[in-house]
């Protein structure tokens, strides 16, 4: 599947490689541009791992179909754009509630509605976080590269398997289109995890206790170990219940899984940020063009870096406070109207002024405009 | 409880949340019936639902079960299905959740003639948020939300999965009892999509609207205007006219998904020839 030599890979194809290097080996989807070539090669993959895909008959359907899977103990994944990723919010909510291990990549395309199904967007961030009702644990992987694309499905597929959270892949349609030259690690070179499995006998299993981990244990359906699974509240036999205490035991764990693993969980890069009194904070594809913004704007003399985070949700707070202390200001360059903005601003408000270079029309951010918003702000 | 039933229930979660003269106790009962006459690992047994009062019922019931999203069991149980084909799948639906919300998944979980065993609990009713019109809501009849009687036409739904492509598809009610047991036992022995659909009362939230004064007149009507699909081959259209075939409606073979695929696997799989 993987070898040493330099390939010339897509995205959207870099993701499956990835994929199945971490395990996955149950797909369901549903077409939709610009992540149909997902679908597309898995279904031309997986049989030949003896894994299963199937062509759902809606999102809905492709979100509900990769729970059961993942119940039976497969690692699942499924992929869809804007339109399609509105109407999976049902059953992450569903999977963030009952723990069922999922990935989702979301490769994102100009919205709302129908949109630009060829254009990319950034606009599904806090939808990627609130998407669904109620308060919710949601980890969200966001690669700027297709290096990245492959090593952040294997850390996604990771993610959910350990923490039982329902995980994101936030790419977007330039990462997912664009081929890059990459060069693979071998199957062996990679860290695979595996969800945590009850050693019990059946009739002492309680599928939602937990130790200081706060990691209940799985059993796979179909392994006598006869258990319950609801999107209703429920206590730790895993039983509804109407209870107050009940309720906010179960909501405190779930969102206390992130708060407890944020430091595993939270991956960045700072590039050329040691002496930098302006910050660009830039993901996915904005952040090739802050890059590039960066290089030339460094040949002027400006002291400028990037801070570019890979995990967005939990968004990892205290290294860019850290920055924003030393920096002037921080700029914010995003492919939508201003989300991330919020949440940096939030952090970093305090400490530098923080401005947003925003664009929703389907163009990318060029570099060129970053480097004006960066005279504007230096003016 | 009849004793011998006993270990597929979680006897303690009982009693369950059902309203005094509901009918879905006795169904539930059917199905446990035909489970315990089968030849099947309990291990292996999963039941898995959608949301509404029939729904609940996966949470009594002693095997590894599922409490899905209102109208997506079928596709829950998919998933299960074709991730591991060794389990015996059953999915527990109301009228609303299966017909009305989640109409596009049985269409194609009929269509793909997966290997689920579907029980749809029919009681013309959305009963657990009080008994608003379904699309099983016979057309004239009465409930929350159709004050005036049902304009809506309502589905024949074993019509629409034979349509569809259920390879067996049954019908049976809460007075016949036993012949619902058979159609569950035939359903599961179908290697493919089985619907059986299950006739139940519903006396709080339907039976009060539409002049059953009790749980044993709606009982009685079952008996009165149910017709075995035997006996009605050989009864003129004037005596079948107005009433409801019960009994094995449809039931042919056909290939399954789940096999299928594994075919497919088989041919393509890595080190195969």
């Amino acid at each position: 599947m993987t070898d040493k030599k330099a390939r010339l890979l897509q995205g959207n194809h870099a993701c499956t490689l990835g994929a199945l290097a971490a395990g996955v080996r149950f797909y369901a989807g549903y077409p939709i541009t610009p992540s149909t070539e997902i679908a597309e090669i898995m279904s031309e993959e997986l049989p030949k791992l003896g894994g299963k895909f199937i062509q759902m008959e809606d999102e809905i359907a492709s979100m509900a179909c990769i729970l059961g899977a993942s119940l039976t103990g497969k690692k699942v994944l499924t992929a869809s754009s804007g339109p399609g990723i509105s109407l999976k919010q049902e059953n992450i909510g569903f999977a963030a509630m009952t723990e069922i291990p999922c990935v989702i990549v979301n490769v994102q395309r100009l919205g709302p509605s129908t949109g630009g199904p060829t254009s990319p967007a950034q606009g599904d961030i806090m939808q990627a976080r609130w998407g669904t009702h109620g308060d919710h644990p949601i980890i969200a992987l966001c690669p700027s590269s297709v290096k990245e694309c492959f090593d952040l499905t294997v850390t996604a597929v990771n993610f959910t398997e350990k923490y039982r959270v329902p995980v994101y892949l936030m790419l977007d349609e330039i990462v997912g289109h664009m081929r890059e030259k990459v060069v693979l690690p071998n199957p062996e070179e990679l860290e695979l995890v595996e969800r945590k499995k009850p050693t019990c006998a059946p009739h002492e299993y309680k599928p939602y206790a937990t130790d200081e981990s706060l990691i209940p244990e799985m059993a796979d359906f179909g392994t006598g170990y006869k258990w319950h699974v609801t999107g209703l509240f429920h206590d730790e036999t895993g039983f509804p219940s109407n209870s107050s205490q009940v309720a906010e035991r179960l909501m405190s764990r779930l969102m206390n899984k992130i708060e407890k693993y944020k430091d595993e969980i939270c991956m960045w890069e700072e590039i050329q940020t040691d002496d930098a009194e302006l910050l660009l904070v830039a993901y996915g594809c904005t952040a090739r063009s802050a890059q590039e913004a960066i290089k030339l704007l460094r040949a002027e003399g400006i002291k400028i870096g990037l801070f570019k985070p890979k995990t967005i949700w939990p968004f990892p707070e205290l290294p860019l406070e850290k920055l924003a202390q030393q920096a002037k200001h921080v700029i914010v360059p995003e492919m939508n109207l201003g989300q991330l903005y919020y949440e940096i601003d939030r952090i970093c408000k305090d400490k530098a002024q923080v401005s947003g270079l925003f664009k929703a029309n389907g163009e990318l951010i060029t570099p060129g405009e970053i480097i004006a918003k960066v005279k504007e702000v230096l003016s | 409880m009849i004793p011998e039933l006993e270990k597929f229930f979680r006897v303690n979660k009982l009693p369950h949340i059902w309203c005094p003269g509901c009918g879905n106790g006795i169904i539930t009962r059917c199905l446990v019936e035909a489970i315990s006459q089968l030849d099947i690992d309990y291990d292996k047994t999963i039941v898995i639902s959608g949301i509404g009062c029939s729904s609940r019922a996966p949470g009594y019931m002693n095997f590894d079960t599922l409490h899905t999203t209102h109208g997506r069991a079928l596709a829950f149980a998919t998933g299960v299905k074709l991730a591991n084909p060794e389990l015996t799948v059953f999915v527990i639906t109301g009228d609303g959740d299966a017909t009305a919300i989640g109409g596009n998944h049985f269409i194609h979980a009929a269509r793909r003639n997966i290997d689920l065993n579907v029980i749809l609990y029919n009681n013309n009713i959305y009963g657990m948020t009080g008994g608003q019109g379904s699309p099983l809501t016979p057309t004239g009849h009465f409930s929350t939300t159709t004050p005036y009687g049902s304009v809506d036409r309502n589905f024949d739904i074993t019509k629409l999965a034979i349509a569809a492509g259920a390879t067996y598809v049954a019908r049976g009610t809460a007075f016949h009892d036993k012949l619902l047991t058979d159609c569950i036992k035939k359903g599961v022995e179908n290697k493919g999509f089985s619907l059986i659909e299950a006739i139940t009362m519903c006396p709080i939230s339907y039976g009060r609207k539409n002049n059953f004064a009790t749980p044993a007149n709606m009982l009685e009507w079952q008996k009165n205007n149910a017709i075995n699909v035997k006996a009605a081959q050989k009864l003129p259209p004037e005596k079948i006219a107005g009433k409801f075939l019960i009994g094995e409606l449809h039931n042919e073979p056909y290939a399954e998904y789940t096999a299928e695929y594994d075919k497919l696997i088989a041919k393509y799989q890595e080190g195969a020839k």
